[in-house]
């Protein structure tokens, strides 16, 4: 079955003075109906530019999209007009955003907020916007919807409001739900809450989910794929399971030593990968992580790496993928040197 | 809060932040309890109702009281031929005239609240109209940006350097004179005209800094249209120094249209303002000074109560500006 969306090539830059920031350059990626894939970076990897260029929502000027395709249901939502894209939004492609406390707008009563999205892309009357915008509430946990549904955004909680965003954004059935980092505003505990209705939410209406995170314990639980991003490029992706199994990409596994293990007693200082993340306007040339890899040698500091494709489902972007992929699955031999290409 | 026993009823899964209720308890009633705070905006809150109350019954009540209009027209038909109570403007002061008669024996103090009509009127309607013409372009311009933003900034600049005192005597000259009620319209208009423009810069600037927060992009990611992310999501919000710069914008207009009507240009007899009842009154400022100074002072103290009360409202609606 032919993918629900499929990105090929991506490139959106930003104009900045003289200068041109990369912020995606070249992304190209699958999502079939009913899954979830997981996109995880670190801030300015070009995560949410991608999902914000599929949506067509990209701040121009600056930015733009130089090219690329984005293929949504057989459509190329580069090459739509306006309008339609409009009627895209909201409807068939929803969006939920990092900051709840910020993503409702203070003035205007949560079921007016809620009602707005069913009367434009559903053309419900407001009786039944009404009745449901409560359904929707339920939905997702609110309790006493009926109640709380003509309240204003400020009487809700942090937790809360992204509850009342999720509801908005699955008010009309979506595709494709898209989660920019939903989770990162919030206590831990509302943490696995929202990600938990999120999971059960997709499962019961079939949803393709894609989840930005720069948590990788986030996306461990509920993506059937990860997509690891650096500098507005993808770096690997793998099936969750092997991702974590068999990472081939050194900034994967950086990323992965960076997360904390609570069942460390000797309380070893956290590893964290050196350096920044580069200036997606100044990247230097060749592998734009070599100057904080451990594993650079000459050639990554001079070529660009290819593209490695490991398994059916499994890529990564290094000179010594295969070297990596085969030393991860096999742990206990000696670091393999026949696989550097 | 406005649902406090349904909010209170079920306790939230989370608990809520310990400051959302400050934030929260509306901006309205939090507005109203700075407010309060402030004696000299209470001041004028309370001056400009007296005011705004006296113009509106007061006429009416004089009338009931002497049986006559305030130019001696009685209210009951068959006294037509009567002899009205003359009262010379003598500076009698009496429980009658309080504030004396002018030289027409009229009573200043029904024609100065008639006068107070027309002038909050006048400061009403064109701060009005220059809301409507502020919100629109500044909101336009704000929320495309670009080109667009720039080409109409740019014109608004123009029509900053053009001496708006001049365009609006021009338009009175061209076009009033016709009727006392169309003069009154026009002034509406063009006061209205000439004071859209910072209203304009207010209202981009404000629309600017919004456009960018998260809430609009995602009204944006769920597909609403740009009309209506403008007049649902952006201009409200914009409303808090909107309504600060309106309060301090009816006293400018009510300042405008008296300096017009004291040249003449203004309102125009049978109807009168508190510019054209000085106007009036200068002519015999050395013999009966209270023509004069009556109607004013009652236009000075307006003025003043009403400026208290917008830099009440501005500290009460904008508590970031408050100093210290």
């Amino acid at each position: 079955m032919a993918p629900l969306l499929s990105v090929r090539e991506l490139r959106t830059w930003f104009a900045e003075d003289a200068l041109t920031a990369k912020a995606v350059d070249g992304v190209s990626f699958d999502l079939a109906r009913g899954e979830t894939l997981g996109i995880v970076g670190e801030s300015g990897s070009g995560k949410s530019v991608t999902t914000l260029s599929i949506m067509r929502l990209i701040p121009q000027p600056p930015g733009r999209i130089v090219s690329g395709e984005i293929v949504f249901d057989g459509q190329d939502l580069r090459a739509l007009p306006a309008e339609a894209m409009r009627r895209i939004r909201g409807k068939r492609i929803a969006m939920i955003f990092q900051d709840p406390m910020t993503s409702l707008n203070p003035f205007m009563r949560v079921s007016q907020q809620l009602m707005e999205v069913t009367r434009l892309h559903l053309g419900l009357s407001k009786a039944e916007a009404y009745e449901h915008a409560v359904q929707m509430l339920e939905t997702v946990g609110i309790p006493d919807a009926r109640n709380r549904v003509d309240g204003y955004p400020h009487e809700f909680s942090g937790g809360m409001r992204q509850r009342v965003m999720i509801a908005m954004a699955l008010s009309c059935k979506p595709e494709l739900l898209i989660a920019d980092e939903p989770t990162t505003a919030l206590d831990v505990t509302i943490q696995a809450q929202i990600l938990e209705l999120i999971t059960n939410l997709k499962r019961d209406t079939g949803t393709s989910v894609i989840l930005i995170t720069h948590d990788l314990g986030v996306v461990a639980g509920m993506t059937d794929r990860i997509m690891v991003m650096y500098a507005g490029r993808v770096f690997e992706t793998a099936p969750t399971a092997e991702l974590f199994a068999r990472p081939s990409n050194p900034y994967t596994v950086g990323l992965l030593a960076s997360v904390p293990d609570p069942t460390d007693d000797a309380h070893a200082e956290l590893y964290q990968i050196p350096g920044l993340p580069p200036d997606v306007a100044r990247l230097p040339p060749g592998c734009p992580f070599a100057p904080r890899c451990a594993r650079a040698e000459r050639i990554c500091r001079e070529q660009s790496p290819p593209l490695i494709q490991l398994t059916p489902q499994h890529q990564s972007l290094c000179h010594f993928a295969q070297e990596l992929y085969d030393a991860a699955g096999t742990p206990t031999a000696a670091t393999g040197d026949e696989g550097a290409r | 809060m406005a649902t406090p026993s349904s909010s209170l009823a079920v306790p939230p899964a989370d608990a809520p932040r310990a400051d959302a209720p400050v934030t929260g308890t509306s901006l309205g009633k939090d507005a109203v309890k700075r407010l309060r705070k402030n004696r000299l905006a209470v001041f004028g809150f309370v001056v400009v109702c007296i005011v705004v109350a006296a113009s509106l019954v007061g006429p009416w009540i004089i009338e009931r009281a002497t049986g006559y209009t305030y130019d001696y027209i009685p209210t009951d038909p068959s006294l037509v031929n009567a002899q009205p109570p003359f009262t010379a403007p003598d500076g009698s002061f009496s429980w009658m005239h309080p504030m004396g008669t002018d030289d027409a024996g009229r009573d200043i103090l029904a024609r100065v609240l008639l006068g107070g009509r027309i002038s909050l009127m006048v400061g009403v309607i064109s701060t009005f109209v220059s809301l409507i013409i502020g919100i629109t372009v500044g909101a336009t311009a704000g929320y495309v940006g670009g080109k667009v933003d720039e080409a109409i900034m740019r014109g608004v600049d123009v029509l900053y350097s053009i001496p708006y005192m001049m365009v609006v005597i021009v338009l009175l000259a061209f076009f009033g004179g016709r009727s006392a009620i169309g003069q009154l319209v026009l002034l509406f208009i063009a006061l209205g005209a000439v004071s859209w423009l910072t209203m304009a810069r207010i209202v981009r600037g404000q629309v600017m800094s919004l456009k960018s927060q998260e809430f609009i992009l995602a009204a944006r990611a769920t597909g609403v249209p740009a009309s209506r992310i403008i007049l649902r999501h952006l201009v409200p919000n914009t409303l808090g120094p909107v309504i600060v710069y309106a309060t301090l914008t009816i006293p400018s207009v009510m300042l405008l249209e008296s300096f017009l009507s004291f040249l003449g240009l203004g309102v125009q007899a049978p109807l009168a303002s508190w510019g054209s009842l000085a106007a009036d009154g200068i002519q015999n400022i050395a013999v009966f000074p209270w023509q004069l100074i009556c109607p004013g002072l009652t236009m000075a103290i307006t003025l003043f109560s009403l400026n208290f009360l917008g830099d009440g409202l501005r500290d009460a609606l904008d508590p970031q500006m408050r100093k210290g």
